[in-house]
């Protein structure tokens, strides 16, 4: 019985004459999506599975379909003669062109019973001298088939060993998902083993030493792993000390290396291969010298056994000495091995004649964490979830380590400078890198995963408009960490004369099982994301935002309040107002959200516009009419209905009017603008704005005393107490009555992701500027209006909003939190309602 | 909304005839969008005024067209019910409908000649103010008295409103006049919310009544009521203006460059421009050409019609500009063998896109003074650090020109966030060929001021 190995990530050639069996067993062994089968394609594209004409169309949406499975990542089988060694080239340049291994399984019958088997098949109604024809050129091809790239060709002879053939599949070599660590990964030691040893017992390692006192072992007491990202050799003063501790250790389990470009060459020069003896080579080659022939060759052995990339917990980690791109992860292929060694080369060299490389980590949106090292950086940072580890410690720099899962970076200095650099140190760069957002991050349909709604779909249509606005007008990607959600009204009031009402907002938190909500004030203003950092050296570090102030302060569309002077003094009072908070949380920065008053601070051209029109023509107009309706009355005509009529719009336009007017203030520049501040969204490790509830918020906010802040009034409710319910409709009213715009009702502590977060419950008179002057007298009409579209998107764009700053307080990259960030400027250009 | 028609003519209660509404009756019309009343004031036989009082519901109206939804707040707090708008020009030519034809059975001869008129519309939309008025009105042989309308009485410091209290006096025909208001009150409204279209008006737009075609203002009459736009393409962008409380127009995309100067120099200096950026990219031999902020097309149509570019993309970060931009170039109609030469698409210069990259040439004509300063650094990444086209040709204002622009205050357009000096966009330039590897050569665009410069700065940077 002969068990077949084959890859379980790549690709498998089954190769046989027709009626050698092959499709039988294709179908014993592997999965029915696995096997791509060239009748099959024949069908597809020309419903005759027989119809030789076809099978150049065939053979092209073959490749296509084997492509994009190998891409996806999956193992495929190709069900097809495969006899001529053509056809078989086409199929191993597909399988390099994703870089997977192919194997192949000949099944070799013989002719005889393959032109038998044939016969019984109503489809198949070629001569004997086609299967015969196929045999020859299977027989020709046997000899050839080892030269043509496979990793191994099975063979199977006969029909009983076809027929009790097994199939295994092999994990390839960089497959180890399954170790889920902890880790504690380490950058380029190059020969510096002094401050590995001082490392690992920073990381509370604990070294194995032999008789002569030298580390042979390392081990971990609560079993973590070490991983190398390569480069433990050259330049440095001990390499035999380093190889001969990280050799004990993978051989032990405790750690796992992957191969350096330094360990590469120097398995080649101890090979005996012609190699250039320069940088820090030599140093190497001296020192194991010393060493006697043995360890020598064990040495060797060890780096030369290095594979160059490991996928590590569930494929959430990759290790590879020079970084890996994303198509790259758990392949195996020449490039493959080039790029994880040498990183992404452009061919050309730096003046000094250092190859260049292409940063591919700004590029990087793979979901695995990638760590690296081979180029020195002065200290490690993240880019995009990939981390260089390099921060050239025999260059007189630091060793460095990182803690996985934590994600804590830990680092050693060097001893002293055991190596003079090529290259000076890049320095820390004066600013970050400009943009790494790329189109295909926001373009197009994105889905963008959240914890409170899963994923969120953000249509094409929708995306394009936010494009427009996000780029024409919104602030630094970099500052817009967040952008507030919709919120929908409480259900229509059936109460008389209103729309809206408290009670509705209590009842259906109630329905949904809160007991205690709070009543905060709406104020009518413009809505705006405060956001502020203690100084700009903190927005440097935090935000990587340099030269362009402390803070920002913009819109419900991510543009900034006021331009030029204004908008940087609107920031510099906003630090001055919310300073005590960087202590209270401790936090260098914070954002928090607010609302601009007064509304005509930053609404004036709408107000003009649209508001202060309608408010002009109806003073105007209406008493016209209602003086002509007296003249013709007293002419006798009746008139009286329109007259009426016209009255009471009258009434309702002066009403309009006053509701506009209340919001309107004279200000210049920051003269008479305030900040009415209702909740803290997040600060450095913290996301309050899912963690906290709102009264620890109004708390925290209320407790802040300076001219710029308007305190945010609100009222507790239980919803279990008519008085409590009571008083709050009494709060609402009176304050509505007075000119508010009315109550925002949430939660009192943080709900399930299906409960909306807020229910805005407008006043009676505010309506009117958005419903029309004269909405009351159609309230019959505007009860049927329908919320489930409006509650939709306050729940999706509530956690596209919660889930940007999540990952921004969680350090993920730039494109990451834009995504979700864009996500809710998109769902708001969506149609729904706009007086809901 | 509200008009009158008054008349001194004798016996003035004739006017009852020539409208075919008596006198001493009150009439209601049910429109589709509310109802008008047709009464009189006063009618006497030495004055005679009939009033026209269309009553709108938004709310009901809105409701109305939900089939073909608007979702923005306009639709429902907007001056329709108070406003001589479009919806009142359809009322009175449904109202009047026989008057306007001229046909009065009883009265031909008074119907067939003048008579002195008065028509009064207590509030008219009308943008430009009363001097509009004047202009639209006058030459039609009315006497125009055009009172301006506080915005808001509260608040004297906001100004006038667009509307204005209108009064025509003159000896006109009957007909004559209902048709030109049923033509010119949609034209004066330029509401960009329109609730009626109406085809009616389309089609005596195209026949040109007598009055319209010796109107001085006939131009921008039929291009004021053909330019209108359609609502449905600009709903998601007004969404989001009102979000951000913000009005549609200062959305708008750029579209004129140099909007806020005289079509005198606006329009040669425009064809200056594409005639120098034309140059410089035959004496580049690019043959592959992307043109980034390509707005509305105009200059992706000079690329076009030269073959020697043999690939043409156009993009452009405002959707609706590409529409238009697809319309100029008339995409729809070219060969195959055209339509392959060109490419548009949606892309903003401050997000990478592959589709940038491949290019000999990359344009960037009057771009860059709209982008944010702090935003120009993602500007060149994008363009220079990860496009990398073979050259990037780029022109922007000289600040230092303004001065010869008569009665220009500020920016040559509302949208530009920053204007160079010659020796700002000098160093800008110096800077970003240093840091991206290219070399960059600076000239002039327009007639060169020996003290001040060209009106138009260009530079061309090639890749080293």
């Amino acid at each position: 019985m002969s068990e077949i190995a084959i890859p379980r990530l790549g690709l498998v050639l089954l190769v046989g004459v027709s009626g050698s069996g092959k499709s039988t067993f294709a179908r014993q062994h592997f999965a029915p999506f696995e096997v791509v089968s060239s009748d099959y394609c024949r069908g597809l594209v020309s419903n005759d599975e027989t119809d030789q004409a076809a099978t150049a169309d065939a053979f092209d949406v073959l490749h296509y379909i084997v492509g994009t499975r190998l891409r996806r990542g999956l193992m495929t089988v190709v069900d097809a003669t495969n006899v001529q060694r053509p056809a078989r080239a086409a199929l191993v340049k597909v399988a390099r062109e994703h870089d997977v291994l192919v194997d192949a399984i000949v099944l070799d019958v013989p002719d005889t019973l393959a032109v038998e088997r044939n016969e019984t098949r109503p489809d198949r109604d070629f001569g004997a001298h086609v299967v015969r024809r196929q045999a020859r050129e299977l027989r020709t091809s046997m000899g050839q088939m080892r030269r043509e790239g496979f990793r191994r060709v099975h063979v199977l002879r006969g029909v009983d060993e076809i027929g009790s053939a097994t199939v295994v599949r092999e994990p390839s070599w960089n497959d180890r998902r399954d170790l889920t660590g902890p880790f504690d990964v380490f950058g380029d030691v190059h020969g510096c083993a002094s401050e590995l040893r001082t490392l690992l017992g920073e990381l509370g390692w604990e070294l194995e030493l032999d008789g002569d006192g030298r580390a042979v072992g390392a081990r971990h007491p609560e079993g973590r792993t070490a991983l190398f990202v390569g480069d433990l050799v050259d330049r440095g003063p001990d390499t035999p000390g380093v190889l001969r501790l990280v050799m004990g250790m993978v051989a032990a389990g405790t750690a796992l290396s992957v191969s350096g470009n330094h360990e590469a060459k120097l398995v080649r020069a101890l090979k005996g291969a012609k190699v250039q003896v320069s940088h820090g080579l030599e140093a190497s080659l001296a020192q194991l010298a010393e060493e006697p022939e043995p360890f020598r060759d064990e040495a060797l052995l060890f780096m030369d056994g290095l594979i160059s990339h490991y996928v590590l917990d569930g494929g959430a980690l990759v290790v590879a000495h020079a970084g890996l791109k994303e198509a790259y992860h758990g392949r195996a292929s020449g490039r493959v091995r080039a790029f994880a060694l040498y990183g992404d080369t452009t061919g050309e060299t730096d003046e000094y004649g250092l190859p260049v490389r292409y940063p591919w980590a700004r590029d990087y949106r793979g979901r695995a964490m990638v760590v690296y090292g081979h180029t020195p950086v002065p200290s490690a940072e993240w880019v995009n979830n990939t981390i260089c580890l390099d921060t050239g410690v025999v260059f007189g720099g630091e060793l460095t380590a990182l803690r996985y899962p934590e994600r804590e970076i830990v680092s050693v200095p060097a001893e002293r400078e055991w190596y003079a650099p090529v290259r000076p140190l890049v320095p820390a760069p004066a600013s970050r890198e400009p943009s790494v957002l790329d189109h295909d991050d926001v373009g197009g349909r994105q889905f963008v995963e959240t914890a409170y709604a899963g994923r969120v779909k953000v249509p094409e249509e929708n995306a394009a408009a936010a494009l427009e606005v996000m780029s024409r007008f919104a602030v630094d990607p970099r500052w817009l960490v967040y952008l507030p959600p919709t919120m929908s009204p409480a259900a229509a009031s059936t109460l008389d004369g209103f729309l809206e009402h408290p009670s509705s907002a209590f009842d259906e938190y109630a329905a949904d099982g809160v007991e205690s909500v709070v009543c905060e004030e709406k104020h009518m203003g413009s809505r705006a994301i405060v956001v502020l950092c203690r100084d700009e050296d903190v927005a440097a570090r935090r935000f990587g935002i340099s030269g362009e102030g402390a803070g920002v302060v913009y819109t419900r569309t991510g543009r900034a309040f006021f331009q030029g002077p204004t908008g940087a003094a609107l920031v510099e009072r906003a630090r001055e107002a919310f300073a005590p908070l960087f202590a209270s949380l401790g936090s260098d920065w914070v954002v928090v959200d607010c609302e601009l008053l007064p509304w005509s601070a930053k609404a004036m051209g709408l107000i003009r516009d649209q508001y202060a029109a309608v408010g002009a023509a109806s003073r105007v107009v209406l008493p016209a009419a209602s003086s002509l309706l007296a003249a013709a009355a007293a002419r006798g005509l009746d008139v009286s209905g329109l007259a009426e009529r016209t009255a009471r719009r009258t009434a309702d336009a002066a009403a309009y009017r006053a509701a506009y007017a209340a919001y309107c203030r004279p200000t210049s520049g920051l003269d008479g603008v305030t900040l009415a501040p209702f909740q803290v969204l997040a600060c450095e490790g913290r996301t309050p704005a899912v963690e906290e509830g709102h009264l620890w918020h109004l708390d925290l906010l209320g407790g802040l005393d300076h001219p710029l802040l308007t305190p945010t009034r609100h009222v507790v409710v239980d919803l279990a107490s008519a008085t409590s319910r009571d008083a709050a409709v009494d709060w609402w009213s009176s304050f509505t009555a007075a000119g508010g715009e009315g109550t925002v009702v949430k939660p009192a502590s943080p709900a399930n992701g299906r409960v909306q977060p807020g229910l805005k419950v407008r006043g009676r008179e505010y309506l009117r500027i958005i419903y029309g002057p004269d909405y009351t007298g159609s309230l019959d009409l505007l009860r049927h209006r329908t919320l489930g579209k409006k509650k939709g998107l306050a729940l999706r764009e509530h956690a596209l909003g919660v889930e940007a700053l999540t990952r921004f307080v969680a350090g993920e990259p730039l494109w990451r939190v834009h995504q979700a960030v864009f996500g809710v400027l998109a769902l708001e250009s969506e149609p729904v309602d706009p007086r809901l | 909304m509200l008009l009158t028609v008054s008349t001194t003519h004798t016996p003035a209660r004739d006017l009852g005839y020539l409208l075919h509404k008596h006198p001493d009756r009150v009439q209601q019309f049910t429109q589709s969008f509310g109802t008008a009343t047709v009464f009189y004031p006063e009618a006497t036989d030495e004055r005679c005024t009939a009033a026209l009082l269309l009553e709108v519901d938004p709310v009901r109206l809105a409701r109305r067209r939900e089939r073909t939804p608007d979702f923005s707040l306009a639709q429902y707090v907007n001056d329709r019910a108070y406003a001589a708008s479009s919806l009142l020009g359809v009322a009175l030519a449904d109202v009047f409908s026989t008057a306007r034809s001229g046909r009065c059975d009883s009265r031909q001869e008074l119907a067939d000649g003048p008579i002195p008129l008065e028509i009064v519309v207590p509030v008219l939309p009308c943008r430009g103010g009363p001097e509009r008025a004047h202009r639209v009105f006058e030459p039609l042989g009315w006497q125009v008295v055009a009172e301006p309308i506080a915005l808001d009485e509260g608040f004297p410091e906001w100004g006038e409103s667009r509307y204005v209290s209108l009064r025509l006096t003159g000896t006109l025909r009957l007909a004559d006049t209902l048709n030109q208001l049923h033509v010119l009150l949609p034209v004066l409204d330029d509401s960009k919310h329109y609730w009626q279209g109406s085809d009616e008006v389309d089609k005596l737009l195209r026949s040109g009544g007598s009055w319209l075609v010796g109107h001085p203002e006939r131009e921008w009459i039929t291009r004021r009521y053909l330019g209108r736009r359609g609502a449905l393409a600009r709903v998601a962008l007004t969404r989001l203006a009102e979000l951000g409380d913000d009005t549609e127009e200062t959305l708008e995309p750029p579209d004129d460059e140099e909007a806020a100067q005289p079509e005198e120099a606006r329009v040669p200096l425009n064809r200056q421009r594409h005639e120098a950026v034309l140059a410089v990219l035959r004496e580049l031999q690019a043959a592959r050409v992307i043109d980034l902020g390509c707005g509305t097309g105009s200059f992706l149509r000079a690329l076009m019609d030269d073959p020697s570019f043999t690939g043409v993309a156009g993009v452009d970060v405002s959707a609706s500009s590409l529409e238009i931009a697809a319309r100029r170039l008339r995409l729809d109609r070219m060969g195959d063998r055209q339509r392959s030469r060109v490419e548009l698409f949606q892309g903003a210069l401050t997000y990478r896109d592959r589709r940038f990259e491949g290019y000999d040439a990359a344009v960037l004509m009057e771009v860059v003074e709209h982008v944010d300063p702090p935003r120009l650094p993602a500007l060149v990444d994008v363009v220079f650090g990860h496009a990398r086209p073979g050259a990037v040709v780029v022109t922007t204002p000289n600040v230092e020109y303004n001065v010869r622009y008569e009665g220009l205050e500020g920016p040559r357009h509302p949208d530009h966030r920053f204007e160079w000096t010659r020796a700002e966009f000098a160093t800008w330039c110096h800077d970003v060929a240093s840091a991206q590897g290219y070399d960059v050569e600076l000239r002039g665009i327009g007639d060169d001021d020996p003290e001040l410069g060209s009106p138009t700065q260009l530079a061309v940077f090639r890749h080293v």
